[in-house]
């Protein structure tokens, strides 16, 4: 076991009802401490894409993944731990200015390749993308002139390289083809390597 | 053809022969196509609880799944008890609610109740059918999840609308079952290694290994190794054989839980390392390499720490470990265990294990045992001495009081030709004595039931007894309990009783050989325990292996008022 850290999984999910709370239900179950959460849809019809941040250690992590696997509307899981990723987060963050100090906060945006999306006469609203650290950084640089808010998406991920996700061939009919049991993926292959027991 | 005739079409086509439920407003129009499909037969019981029991009854049986039905709102929730203890226990269910008509869903509408929400953690995957032409390939898609890989509980939720909608599409054939996967050639070779150094070796085999008893067999044979059977793995390995250790555990064997506790090498085949098999974790087999085969991969390292993982099909696993088997003579080791089986004391003096060793003693080994959940269950755990898997069935998981009768109606009806026997508690019975009504009503003639009468929540008192100070709060039934022989005979169900060790033979032969189902009372004694016994949390070595002597016997009630007032 290894000591507790940020593990990013990528779950991708049958776009059903209800297929949300039955993954977060189970985290919520088995006492995995979801730390972010973000969900869209992907470029398969009927396939949703959830990131989940778990904080724990690895057995926490596999034994998540083995629980996830066995649910009925998962498809297919990345444990992003396991390879090399690209990972990005949006915070929108609102910044209370006065005449003095609005150059200052100005700069320190462009600094951070931040756009402004929001002017207003007491606050300026940022949107800055990036991983957890630039936003951090971000948000701990602009504290001191006062926020007012801030909101942030929870990270988003996706495996480096040009391996596809899922065969397209599964999902071109959408979310009722989906439900065929001929269609089903099997995603095995990810298991045998998330997990360096043999099966 | 409706929505509700596509369903009965789509059970039919599937083999389902038999359904146990209740009607009600939200699912009349499925009790109302029944009519048109006589190869189907439904069981009326008298709580839907009953009807899901009686359903996992029939699947833990025969293997095959139980399918159970019931209206929505309060129908829907009765039924959850049932899902809950098929989860636990891995039992094939197909549950099929009816619910309001989908516009009326989400408004709170008479006997609305979100059961897909409720049931979404104690069931392998449910369903709400949105669109009549899904629902027999949702029904379908049901029967082949809750059968295949790891068994448990599907449920189909269908809103009224939906059952009288017309369907146009064509009835799906079964689903093939699928094939479970093979396990790795190494994880195996990398078993077969351990196996071939170990000197102390024991095989444990749970409820996951129902179905692969003569390969477990003649592994244990090929290897000359030990056998542990779990609650839920009794009769996997048959229990004349010498190789045979008994049940490990809380209540188990004194050979099982010291032949863990020294092992060198640990097998488990089809099992979850229950906390009631474990004891203290951290203390389980703690000098043993654990090899643990089991389809779910998420069992394995869940709770133990596992060093040979074999992910796969119990059967298949075990014909390969047993193919590259090196017979090796162990003879301390032999020894040893046969010291410690020498240690098992059965029960002489008149109590509720001399009644229920009387009564396993009669089964012949294609009778099916149910019971129901306490000490009576622990008791006939202990000591029946089942021969064959599949005749053995009980609450394991859930541990659900009630689950008794309706569980061994459910067996008898699979089974016509077997005797089907339950052994309940007196408190346990009560919560589903209302079935009675269904073997009258179907003129069941198989069941056999036995309720051992301490006028006591048994298992709860032996607790208070041990680590509360003998304060008895709220466990005395005595003064309460009905006439059980009287209830009975509301439901045209012969009674009959035994009151001391000299009653027992003779009301059990009466009661065995009286051609209807019949029920059995054996008034025992209050306060007899279940022994050996791990105290929860203690380690396996830790148990104790009998009953501690007793000072006096004090009269419940006063016992409990004097404690209180001294505090």
């Amino acid at each position: 076991m290894t000591e507790a850290r940020d593990q990013l999984l990528s779950i991708l999910v049958r776009d059903e009802p209800r297929v949300l709370t039955r993954i977060t239900a189970l985290f919520g179950r088995r006492g995995y401490n979801i730390k972010s959460l973000s969900v869209g849809s992907t470029e398969h019809p009927g396939v949703s894409r959830m990131t989940i941040v778990v904080n724990g250690d690895r057995g926490v992590v596999e034994q998540a993944i083995r629980q996830l696997e066995k649910l009925h509307d998962v498809v297919k899981i990345i444990d992003h731990s396991l390879e090399k990723y690209v990972d990005r987060e949006l915070v929108l963050v609102k910044v209370a200015i006065t005449p003095e100090s609005r150059v200052e906060v100005r700069q320190i945006a462009e600094d951070f390749r931040s756009r402004i999306v929001d002017v207003g006469r007491h606050a300026l609203t940022f949107e800055v993308t990036g991983d957890e650290g630039k936003l951090t950084a971000f948000i701990e640089q602009m504290r001191p002139f006062g926020i007012l808010e801030t909101m942030r998406t929870g990270r988003i991920a996706l495996t480096r390289g040009s391996n596809a996700d899922i065969p397209t061939h599964v999902y071109h009919q959408g979310a009722t083809q989906a439900l065929q049991p001929t269609l089903q993926v099997e995603p095995r292959e990810e298991r045998a390597r998330a997990v360096p027991n043999i099966f | 053809m409706t929505g509700a005739k596509a369903l009965w079409a789509t059970l039919a086509s599937h083999g389902i022969s038999t359904v146990f439920g209740y009607p009600g407003g939200a699912i009349m129009p499925v009790y109302d196509a029944l009519t048109f499909y006589p190869e189907v037969r439904h069981v009326l019981a008298r709580h839907e609880q009953g009807a899901a029991h009686a359903a996992e009854g029939w699947a833990k049986a025969t293997g095959e799944i139980g399918v159970c039905m019931a209206t929505s709102g309060p129908g829907a929730t009765n039924l959850v008890t049932g899902l809950a203890d098929a989860m636990l226990d891995s039992v094939p269910l197909l549950a099929i609610t009816g619910n309001v008509a989908s516009h009326l869903m989400g408004t709170d509408a008479f006997q609305e109740a979100d059961i897909t929400g409720i049931t979404l953690p104690i069931t392998k995957h449910n369903y709400v059918v949105r669109d009549v032409e899904e629902l027999p390939r949702i029904v379908a898609e049901a029967i082949r999840i809750a059968r295949s890989g790891r068994p448990g509980p599907v449920l189909v939720d269908i809103p009224k609308d939906i059952q009288l909608a017309a369907f146009q599409g064509e009835i799906p054939a079964p689903h093939a079952r699928p094939e479970a996967p093979d396990p790795s050639p190494e994880s195996i070779e990398r078993a077969r290694e351990l196996l071939r150094g170990a000197r102390k070796p024991v095989i444990m085999v749970g409820g996951g290994s129902l179905d692969a008893s003569a390969e477990i067999t003649a592994l244990a044979h090929a290897w000359g190794m030990p056998v542990i059977t779990t609650l839920m793995g009794l009769g996997v390995f048959p229990a004349s054989d010498s190789l045979w250790l008994g049940m490990p555990g809380m209540h188990g064997s004194v050979a099982a839980n010291r032949a863990i506790s020294e092992a060198d090498v640990l097998l488990g085949i089809g099992l979850r390392f229950d906390d009631r098999v474990t004891g203290r974790v951290n203390s389980f087999a703690p000098n043993a390499s654990i090899i643990h085969v089991d389809l779910d991969a998420a069992e394995i390292g869940k709770i133990i720490r596992t060093h040979v993982p074999v992910r796969g099909d119990a059967r298949v696993a075990a014909r390969l470990l047993a193919e590259g088997a090196q017979p090796t003579a162990r003879p301390d080791w032999a020894a040893q265990l046969s010291e410690w089986q020498g240690r098992t004391q059965m029960p002489t003096d008149w109590g509720a294990g001399y009644a229920v060793k009387a009564v396993v003693d009669r089964l012949r080994p294609d009778d099916i045992l149910s019971s129901d959940v306490g000490q009576h269950q622990m008791l006939a755990a202990q000591l029946a001495r089942f021969e064959k898997p599949r005749r053995w069935i009980n609450s394991g998981g859930l541990g659900t009081m009630g689950f008794g009768l309706p569980a061994a109606i459910g067996a008898g009806m699979a089974e016509p030709g077997v005797r089907s026997v339950v052994i309940a508690g007196d408190g346990g019975f009560q919560m589903t004595a209302q079935e009675l009504a269904t073997l009258k009503m179907y003129d069941v003639r198989n069941v056999k039931i036995c309720i051992i009468n301490n006028s006591f929540l048994g298992m709860v008192r032996q607790w208070q007894e041990l680590f509360h100070e003998k304060r008895y709060s709220e466990v005395w039934l005595g003064d309460s309990n009905p006439d059980f022989i009287k209830l009975a005979d509301a439901y045209d169900v012969p009674g009959y009783r035994a009151r001391t060790a000299e009653e027992l033979p003779a009301a059990i032969d009466a009661w065995l050989a009286d051609p209807k189902s019949a029920l059995l009372e054996l008034v025992v004694p209050h306060e007899h325990g279940v022994f050996p016994m791990v105290p929860a949390g203690a380690a396996l070595y830790e148990m104790i292996e009998t009953e501690p002597v007793k000072t006096a016997a004090p009269t419940p009630q006063r016992q409990a008022t004097e404690e209180t007032s001294e505090a």
